[in-house]
């Protein structure tokens, strides 16, 4: 057999076998585990990158000036997913076997729906802050999942609460247009804004992007003829920062332009800089402030930081670090109940996150208490809190341009309860029993 | 009347954005017979080498002027792309040489993963900006005769006019110099080519250092456009329709397959789009080449495809 | 010395024409059959079942179809995600709107009806050769991509277009432990690789191998181009469906379009030419070498990164997956263009004569 033959055999041979090997960091028995799985490469890495940072960051300033959970330390590992759903549901597999139980955060609306099916029966709790599906809100029926600090409808009804209030109050007869991306994540918020139309009589346009959306002269093109008051922008990575530019080429004024909380970073507008200048999006944390110093202090001074300092406190940065704390908040509580300084598991873990009770004082402590709205879980709500502020791009940075806004729950329970159950009814699950909500 | 004009001309300025990448395709195509599906992938590292050069140039040498900053860095980055070119011909395509299609189709998407891989490793996975000084407002034309003019992009119109001259430059080179007649040999018989005493390693070197350089001119356009970023390579998906309705064998069918494709999308997108709830553009791309291929397989300037039994 | 065939003297026509003629060949598939069947579920853990064999289990059938169209009838094809979606659809609107419907039966008219959209995609074959209808296979990919986002019919009216289903049942017993699923998807990929063993081993087989080699001189001799080309893509879009019901079924449970982008066609397009082209066993080999390999260096690199003293960041492992990937497509392309199938032949004959050179 030619040389080069038996060699490709033998790595054929060899790459098979250390497939098997498990090389995985496995958590010591008196650590808590938090796998982490970010996308640090591929289409959306630039928006995927500082959250994680900011994640990894907050977990490692928790180790290192508060010694862990009540002296329980925590062990983290991330798996790049690279926003794939095949991959993500390969890294939880992978990761989900260092640990009785985790909380997966996967920063993925696609990812989120293939572990909704998986987690539950490997009594993983997921945390899905500000992504996933909105109807998991309701925690009777969605056990596992938690999408806390504001699902896609509530930050659909804050921006027409914003919009609604700077019209004076009605908004009937105005043409609101949705530029979206052509996803799951971008058809969340249409069934609220459907439902808003009908209420306050506004006409709604739905223009669909493909993904990736780097070609978008047909949806403004269309945007420029049909004159809409405003444009909602519900995009991700460059489909972004591709409609602002595209939005400054026919022309359409920025400051008419709302963007939810993943349409409105560093990254989508930095390039542009000025061009993007009056163009508003949805923020759900505020100023970053102590919490901020200290990260900075005994984490990045220690050369421990996991990105650039710079990149500390940006808006996305922030995200990445509030969604870690609500998970470190939750191993907290469920310490509360099943005992201080043990590791605990994924039952108790998703009964601390349905218990959470982070009001103003607790966030003082945390040093959380401007970057975020105090936060309660119950069993039938899973999203804890739904307020989010707005701020405008001048050019060079974001600047708050209102105070928090509150979702307007009447609007958005109904069709929580709609859609849950119909969900429910699909899958035969029933509404949990009270009792069922104690445990 | 003024909205369809405006939508036709961006589908013009749209397709010859288009173009810009499908030349790569037919440039590498004609002369070697290999189908570049690493033409995305070279679009995005050439894009990203110029962009990272642009900031790099300044901080290691202090130069403070606009103008010379782009053109080194665009210099740099031919270089660059030539010794990309260099390394594919002498690492792959020398040892497929007489390989069929599929292998050699299934070669460059390696290439293509290659080179995404170690450009994001050398140059990173950040955005960055590629900055040539491209006008970015909108300039309204014919503004006596429709109410409120016309809407014109000027960076697309700049970057038409580059893509008419490139075009132009690339004709040129292939009917007037030596090289490009030597280009064209190859393009139609390797054997009878080599015969004659055309050296084809040397060629085919030739034939993807000038896709390099187009590549180059594609990602510096799109780059500006978009900003440099991995979803860059994703504008070879774009382009493809286009390759295959001009057909795979001619240049000044990469161009009028462009207008073609990007007049059929905008307008599908624009005026069929809210029919059907919008997002067609993509497949309508493909749907029309297929059209086109229905009646002439060998797409519309194509060279036919004959078979000997 | 333990490969040779002498000795061995078939005296009926049906001996001769079994698929496995030699004899240590079918011992040797009744012990991988075995091991498949009892080995494996005894040794592997929950991790194997569901990262690796389940994965691989429906590729290497997604590629078996994709192989029947490529290698063996010669069309390139880029839509096979496009229609892996429309199987997977179409089962989950049979599995989730009649009341009752048996999984199989569901996944089995899923197949069909990418059958039904895989031949009409397939007309252009007709005219359209080479680089020109592989390029044209991606209108089917990408129309399929937009139908199932823009239609709210097939996802049952969802909000979000995202279908889902859980706690499958099949003959009573339920489908949804790592192991259950295993076997489910073991039990089709064993009954479609001996269907399609014997389809391209029979005259329609002869008839796509005729049209892939010279499709004008196969038209002389009387074999209808139509007939051929549509049959092809019939059987293998059928194959496709079914792996893609397959695949949203029992390994995502929940999916979006995305799932079937044109990234999984490319992917399934690889493990035919690497794995060989026109041959039955180099789509498993194939599939396994795609789902075994990122999952390898993701592993590996970390242990060698720590024996050599560098720690990689996991941004950086999965640039490098990228590099040795493309790296190996590229080497294993120049080493084997024809693919694991012909190492694995060339072996073969290696074993028959050794131990001697020659």
């Amino acid at each position: 057999m030619k040389f080069r033959h038996l060699t490709l055999a033998i790595t054929l041979v060899t790459a098979g076998l250390s497939a098997l090997v498990s090389t995985v960091a496995t958590a010591q028995a008196k650590e808590q585990y938090f796998p982490v799985l970010p996308y640090r490469s591929g289409a959306y890495a630039p928006n995927g990158v500082p959250w994680a940072n900011g994640f990894v960051d907050y977990l490692k300033l928790i180790n290192a000036r508060d010694g862990g959970i009540n002296g329980v330390k925590i062990a983290f590992e991330e798996c790049d997913t690279a926003y794939d759903t095949a991959r993500g549901v390969e890294c939880y597999e992978r990761l989900k076997g260092n640990a009785q139980g985790a909380i997966f955060q996967p920063l993925s609306t696609g990812i989120t729906f293939a572990l909704t099916e998986k987690a539950p029966g490997d009594k993983n709790p997921l945390i899905t802050a500000g992504y996933g599906r909105s109807e998991s809100s309701d925690g009777g029926i969605f056990k596992w999942n938690f999408p806390l600090m504001g699902t896609y409808w509530s930050g659909a009804d804050i921006i027409m609460q914003y919009i609604t209030k700077k019209e004076g109050g009605n908004i009937k007869g105005k043409k609101i247009a949705l530029v979206y991306h052509d996803s799951p994540y971008g058809k969340e918020p249409i069934p609220l804004l459907q439902e808003r139309s009908k209420m306050q009589g506004f006409e709604l346009t739905l223009l669909p992007v493909t993904a990736p959306g780097i070609e978008q002269k047909a949806t403004w093109l269309q945007i420029r003829q049909n004159r809409p008051d405003y444009v909602l922008l519900w995009g991700w990575g460059v489909m972004n920062s591709a409609a602002l530019k595209e939005a400054v080429a026919t022309g359409y004024p920025r400051e008419k332009m709302y963007g939810v909380w993943w349409s409105a970073g560093e990254p989508d507008v930095k390039d542009i800089g000025d061009g993007a200048k009056g163009y508003n999006g949805l923020v759900a944390t505020g100023e970053g402030g102590p919490v901020l110093v200290d990260i900075k202090k005994f984490v990045h001074d220690k050369k421990q930081g996991t990105g650039p300092i710079d990149e500390v406190g940006s808006v996305l940065y922030n995200r990445g670090m509030v969604s870690a704390a609500m998970g470190v908040e939750a191993v907290r509580r469920a310490q509360e109940r099943f005992g201080k300084g043990k590791v605990m598991n994924g039952d108790q873990i998703r009964w601390g996150l349905e218990n959470l009770s982070i009001d103003a004082k607790r966030l003082s402590v945390l040093k959380l208490n401007t970057v975020m709205r105090p936060l309660s879980t119950t069993c039938v709500d899973h999203e804890g809190s739904r307020s989010a502020r707005m701020h405008t791009w001048d050019g060079k940075k974001w600047n708050y341009s209102s105070d928090w806004i509150e979702a307007d729950e009447s609007i958005i329970k109904p069709l929580v309860k709609q859609f849950a159950e119909k969900y429910a009814a699909e899958k035969k699950i029933t509404r949990r029993t009270p009792a069922d909500c104690q445990s | 009347m003024a909205f369809f004009l405006e939508t036709f001309i961006g589908g013009l300025m749209a397709g010859m954005l288009y173009s810009l990448v499908a030349l790569g395709f037919v440039l590498i195509f004609k002369a070697s017979g290999v189908f570049n599906f690493a033409q995305g992938a070279m679009v995005l590292f050439a894009a990203l080498a110029m962009a990272r050069f642009a900031e790099w140039i300044p901080a290691w040498t202090g130069l403070d002027n606009f103008v010379v900053n782009v053109l080194l860095s665009f210099a740099v980055a031919v270089v660059v792309m030539f010794v990309v070119a260099w390394s594919i011909e002498r690492w792959v395509l020398h040892h497929l040489v007489n390989q069929e299609g599929t292998t050699l189709l299934m070669a460059t998407l390696g290439v293509a993963y290659f080179l995404d891989g170690i450009g994001q490793t050398i140059f990173g996975s950040d955005i960055y900006k590629i900055d040539i000084g491209m006008p970015k407002e909108p300039v309204m034309a014919f503004q006596n005769i429709f109410d409120g003019g016309l809407l014109i992009n000027q960076e697309d119109l700049i970057a038409a006019a580059i893509a008419a001259t490139l075009v132009g430059m690339l004709t040129l080179f292939f009917q007037k110099t030596a090289t490009g007649r030597a280009l064209r040999a190859v393009a139609d018989d390797h054997q009878a080519a080599q015969s004659i005493g055309i050296p084809l390693d040397r060629i085919w070197v030739i034939v993807w250092c000038v896709a390099g350089v187009v590549a180059l001119v594609a990602g510096v356009i799109w780059g500006s456009k978009l900003g440099v970023q991995f979803t860059l390579s994703t504008v070879a998906m774009r382009a493809l329709p286009v390759v295959i309705l001009g057909g795979l064998t001619s240049v000044p069918g990469a161009i009028i397959g462009g207008l073609i494709i990007g007049v059929g999308e905008k307008l599908s997108e624009v005026f069929l789009g809210p029919y059907v709830g919008g997002g067609i553009e993509i497949w309508f791309a493909y749907v029309l080449a297929l059209i086109v291929l229905l009646f002439r397989p060998q797409g519309l300037f194509g060279e036919k495809i004959i078979d000997r039994v | 010395m333990f490969y040779r065939e002498n000795g061995q003297f078939k005296t009926s026509y049906r001996s001769d024409q079994q698929i496995f003629p030699i004899a240590q060949d079918r011992w040797g598939i009744m012990l991988l059959l075995a091991f498949a069947l009892v080995g494996i579920p005894l040794l592997a853990d929950e991790y194997i079942f569901r990262a690796i064999l389940i994965p691989f289990l429906i590729l290497a059938l997604a590629a078996l179809g994709v192989n029947i169209l490529v290698g063996y009838c010669g069309q390139i094809s880029l839509g096979s995600g496009g229609f892996m979606a429309v199987g997977a659809y179409a089962a989950y609107n049979f599995f989730i709107r009649v009341d009752g419907m048996p999984v199989i039966v569901a996944l089995l008219l899923g197949g069909v009806f990418a059958t039904l959209v895989g031949i009409l995609f397939g007309i252009p074959s007709l005219r359209v050769k080479g680089l020109y209808l592989a390029v044209a296979t991606l209108a089917a990919q990408f129309f399929c991509d937009w139908a199932f986002l823009r239609i709210k019919w097939f996802t049952n009216d969802s909000a979000s277009g995202v279908a889902a289903v859980s706690d499958l049942q099949v003959f009573g017993f339920s489908v949804n432990s790592p192991l259950e699923k295993y076997f489910f998807c073991l039990g089709f990929l064993m009954v479609f690789g001996l269907l399609a063993k014997n389809l391209v081993r029979s005259a329609i087989g002869r008839e796509w191998m005729a049209i892939r080699d010279m499709d004008v001189a196969a038209a002389v001799i009387g074999i209808r181009p139509m007939y051929a080309k549509l049959s092809a893509f019939a059987v293998s879009s059928f194959i496709v469906g079914v792996a893609g019901g397959l695949w949203a079924f029992v390994y995502l449970g929940s999916w979006e379009p995305a799932a079937f982008s044109v990234d999984r066609s490319f992917n399934l397009l690889f493990m035919v030419i690497l794995g060989g082209l026109g041959s039955i066993m180099g789509s498993f080999f194939g599939a396994a070498f795609m789902v075994v390999l990122p999952i390898a260096i993701n592993q590996f690199l970390p242990v060698i990164g720590q024996a050599v003293g560098i720690t990689i960041s996991t941004a950086n492992i999965t640039h490098a997956e990228f590099i040795i990937f493309g790296a190996l497509i590229v080497w294993f392309l120049i080493v084997e263009p024809h693919g694991l199938a012909r190492l694995w032949s060339i072996g073969k004959q290696k074993m028959r004569i050794w131990p001697f050179p020659h």
